[in-house]
């Protein structure tokens, strides 16, 4: 009896077997063209909203096929067909449009509530196989230095003529600040307090040069590193709310390298509007309110007073504030939400860095007790249609999206309170990091596909799976006979294994991938092939047919690994070296490659004991 | 019914004449690729490309006047699968906003169309990720047959190792070389099937040279040469039966695949084809002409006895 699998074999043969497809499952399923509404300020779609969605959409007769699904926080509306899925979106626009709440469109699974209770998802299509766009940006860095560089420089003018300590200029050189000063020893004394102050962020070089002291301050390497990782960083935080605001289900947006960021937006076809939101600037500025007069009359009659411009906050309602700035957001170096310590209320605090401290320490200072608004500017170019023509158009947004009175004179740290709740400091936190964009960046690589060729694609890299595949099956079953059958399930398991395991590791499917996944078909094949033309051979050699299948298995065995793991290399090289498409292509090929072992060489042996182990005599084998 | 078991093919008395066909075929390769080169795509060269589908059959030509009297008369206008859908190549430019670029060519099209015109696609390579592309690519290769070397050397002996080693250069020139001659685009895609032509022609390859180990243990009479026919001619069923069973699902993903994986699996069936040949061809060949005999195949058991100074260069 030498061809018995012991019984914890086949238990564990049957349990993967019974794991693989349950997983594999929800991709069965197919997606329904869906509306997904989501609020870009709370994350929360409120009840109001909801109940105005579900008039709006029964006025309109429209009927979603699992009526208006709300989970607390989103509301997702699923159709029949794509036509009804961009017009109930259109017309949902409409009516929230000037909400903070964002429509978008998205594919979502139908997966049955069971297997979403154990976490069984389908695996998610890259954008070359449901369409949308991908975008590489690279972070200026050297603006980045730059920047830092200048913000130094009026640092050290402040700084100094705060120490009464005179200079004769503080100029940005190519690699630093240079400081000129007339005598050795007021360059010394400020070279001391320099040095003092900026203990670990800046490195500071003396020399002269005929009749002129000069300090040369340059950022240390920890400080290089540590203004561009918070540059880039920034950015990410920036894109991030600006792809909310545009409406994206499940947008990517993840670093690359040390200055380059990838976003990947599904479903977006509009590529230029893209374009234009991600590379918009925003800033903050703080103003004073202009308590003595009527915001609500300045309004209303369009006079507004001359010291003063009108603002409107958020929801709607006018604000005066005064026309001079007591802040601008330049000065801000973070942000973070937590909980005020005097109140236990919701807050912001605020870092500045020290020149914005010490202005604001003064104006703060001088106006404990009034009234501050917090003015979030952006500006953005867009290209809009003008009597059929495209017109070119960069527009400026300025709304106060906080009011609070001040409390203390401010300094380098500061808070901002009487917000409504944690979730609403958090998003403020986050509005004044990503605030701005730290410095410029251009799209170095632009990947966009339509709707149109991603459903061929589709289409097409399963038409040809399919028929690769049936090729393949029927080939074996002609040649192999019975063990052929044996190794075509064991073919066709590999196949729901690889889904399987892509969809539990809920790894991006892409072309590429099908072509990897096609080819492990060809890899499991091989495992197959070298066992049966060795039980052959063995067959041939006189042995017996019980002894040829277990020395077939057996001496095929090492043969199997040293090919497979040699493959493997070459799929791990590729999957280190790759980016986007690639690195899908090695995936699917590293799991077909463990997978093809598991299924070619346990599960066909396993049927093929089920079926020859137990017989004592057999005359020949079908192969 | 495909027979082999009984093939007896003399392997290694023609592998003279099958090692110059090999050397012929790389230096007809490189001079190839030394005179017309690889026709790069954006991917590694930078620049924009651009899918349009019409929804009645267009004329090249009308698409070109268009585009010439909008100032893109550089672009390069070609039908892609069908003459509903036109690809468009527009090569990097000093000082041109070219991430813009694909959205005003569009804009331009679509302007003269009736009926509109269908966004199927549009890539935009920087010419710096371009260029970092073609040197992680480089890189990629050199590493993967480097990593390859080494397990082979573990797992054999160095003259299987270089002979494996060889063999996949081999193959990789000749793919490449093939890739010259007929002016196809070679792009990431194709990059990744050169690299899965590496991984597949090793497999070939090592499932001989498993079997020339099993044998030099195994027959004790015959010499290296006659083991070597043996291994090859035992193998041949497998190598033959394996690589036609890719190349059946390899020609479904070429005619049915569209034209977005075209390259990637033309370069995988000249690969297979190419790495099926050298396997049998080349590969135990180039090992026996350095030397390989039944002594550096044996486990060294006692010293001096067994593994004689011929195991090393």
């Amino acid at each position: 009896m030498i061809n018995q699998y012991p019984l914890w074999k086949y238990l564990l043969i049957v349990v993967v077997v019974a794991v693989g497809a349950l997983y594999a499952m929800p991709n069965l399923y197919p997606e329904d063209p869906a509306v997904q509404i989501s609020n870009t300020t709370t994350d929360e779609v409120d009840e109001a909203t909801r109940r105005q969605i579900e008039a709006v959409l029964a006025g309109r007769g429209i009927v979603p096929k699992t009526g208006v699904e709300y989970d607390g926080q989103q509301v997702l509306l699923r159709f029949d067909s794509t036509d009804d899925q961009l017009q109930a979106a259109d017309i949902l626009r409409t009516a929230l449009m000037g909400t903070q709440n964002v429509v978008a469109l998205n594919l979502a699974p139908a997966t049955p509530n069971w297997l979403r209770a154990i976490n069984a998802r389908p695996m998610s299509l890259g954008l070359d196989l449901r369409g949308g766009v991908h975008f590489l940006m690279e972070v200026d860095m050297e603006a980045v230095v730059t920047a830092a560089h200048e913000r130094y420089v009026g640092e050290f003018r402040s700084l100094l003529r705060d120490e009464r300590i005179r200079y004769l200029s503080v100029e940005r050189a190519t690699d630093g600040v240079v400081v000129r000063f007339r005598d050795a020893a007021e360059r010394d004394q400020a070279h001391d307090f320099l040095r003092r102050e900026y203990r670990g962020d800046l490195d500071f070089r003396t020399s002269e040069s005929g009749e002129v002291f000069l300090i040369t301050a340059s950022l240390t390497q920890d400080t290089l590193t540590d203004q561009r990782r918070l540059a880039l960083q920034q950015n990410i935080t920036t894109l991030r709310n600006r792809v909310d605001e545009l409406g994206v289900a499940e947008p990517i947006i993840q670093q690359q390298g040390e200055d380059r960021i990838v976003v990947q937006l599904p479903g977006v076809q509009d590529t230029a509007r893209a374009k234009e939101i991600l590379g918009a600037t925003a800033t903050l500025e703080f103003r004073l309110v202009d308590e003595e007069n009527d915001p609500f009359e300045a309004a209303a009659t369009g006079r507004v007073p001359s010291a003063s411009r009108l603002y409107r906050e958020r929801d709607g309602t006018p604000v005066l504030l005064r026309r001079q700035v007591m802040l601008t957001g330049d000065y801000i170096t973070d942000a973070a939400s937590g909980i005020a310590q005097d109140t236990g209320g919701p807050a912001v605090f605020i870092n500045l860095d020290a020149q914005g401290a010490r202005i604001f320490s003064r104006v703060t200072g001088e106006n404990i007790g009034r009234l501050m608004g917090t003015v979030f500017i952006e500006t953005k170019t867009e290209t809009v249609e003008e009597n059929g023509e495209m017109v070119r158009r960069t527009t400026r947004t300025e709304e106060v999206i906080n009011v609070a009175r001040i409390q203390d004179q401010l300094g380098r740290r500061f808070q901002i309170t009487g917000l409504e709740s944690t979730r609403e400091a958090r998003n403020l936190a986050l509005l004044l990091r990503a605030g701005a964009l730290a410095a410029p960046m251009t799209i170095v690589e632009e990947r966009t596909v339509g709707p149109s060729l991603g459903r061929d694609n589709i289409e097409r890299g399963f038409n040809s799976v399919v028929i690769g595949f049936i090729l393949v099956l029927v080939f074996m079953a002609l040649y192999y006979r019975v063990f052929g059958l044996v190794a075509n399930v064991a073919l066709a398991l590999n196949l729901v294994l690889i889904v399987s395991v892509l969809s539990m590791l809920q790894a991006t499917l892409t072309l590429p991938g099908i072509a990897g996944i096609v080819l492990t078909v060809g890899i499991a094949v091989d495992a197959n092939v070298l066992i049966f033309e060795r039980i052959r051979e063995e067959l041939r050699n006189g042995n017996s047919p019980q002894a040829a299948i277990s020395s077939g298995y057996e001496r095929a065995l090492s043969t199997i690994v040293d090919a497979n793991i040699t493959t493997l290399i070459a799929a791990l090289v590729l999957f280190m070296f790759g980016t986007g498409p690639i690195k899908g292509f090695a995936i699917t090929l590293s799991i077909g490659i463990v997978v093809s072992m598991f299924t070619a060489i346990l599960v066909t042996r396993a049927v093929i004991n089920l079926i020859y182990g137990r017989r004592r005599r057999i005359k020949a084998l079908a192969i | 019914m495909l027979n082999f078991a009984n093939a007896n093919i003399n392997f290694m008395a023609q592998r003279r004449l099958w090692l110059i066909v090999s050397a012929v075929l790389i230096i007809g390769s490189i001079f190839m690729l030394a005179t017309r080169g690889l026709n790069f795509g954006i991917d590694f060269t930078g620049g924009t490309v651009i899918e349009v589908g019409y929804p009645q059959p267009v004329e090249l030509e009308q698409v070109r006047e268009q585009l010439e009297s909008a100032g893109y008369g550089r672009a390069i206008v070609q039908y892609f699968g069908t003459s509903q859908d036109i690809l468009i190549r527009l090569a990097p430019r000093e000082g041109e906003n070219t991430a813009d670029l694909s959205n005003e060519v569009l804009r331009v099209l679509r302007t003269g169309a009736e009926g509109g015109v269908d966004m199927r696609r549009v890539e935009f390579v920087g010419p710096q990720v371009g260029e970092e592309l073609r040197e992680q690519g480089g890189l990629a290769m050199l590493y993967a047959l480097f990593g390859i070397l080494i397990y082979v050397a573990l797992r054999f002996e160095w003259r299987f190792s270089v002979g494996a080693v060889l063999a996949l250069a081999h193959d990789v020139i000749i793919t490449l070389g093939i890739f010259s001659l007929l002016q196809k685009e070679f792009d990431l895609s194709v990059l990744a099937a050169v690299l899965a032509v590496i991984g597949y022609s090793l497999n070939d390859t090592i499932v001989v040279y498993d079997r020339i180990r099993e044998n030099f243990r195994k027959l004790r009479k015959e010499n290296a040469e006659q083991v070597m026919n043996k291994s090859v001619n035992q193998m041949l069923s497998r190598t033959i039966i394996t690589s036609g069973t890719t190349l059946l699902v390899l020609l479904a993903l070429f005619f049915l695949g569209g034209a977005v994986i075209n390259g990637f699996a033309l370069a995988l069936i000249i690969g297979v084809l190419v790495g099926t040949y050298s396997s049998i061809y080349i590969a135990a060949a180039l090992a026996l002409s350095m030397g390989v005999d039944r002594s550096v195949m044996l486990p060294v058991k006692k010293e001096g006895e067994d593994a004689p100074e011929e195991g090393r260069p």
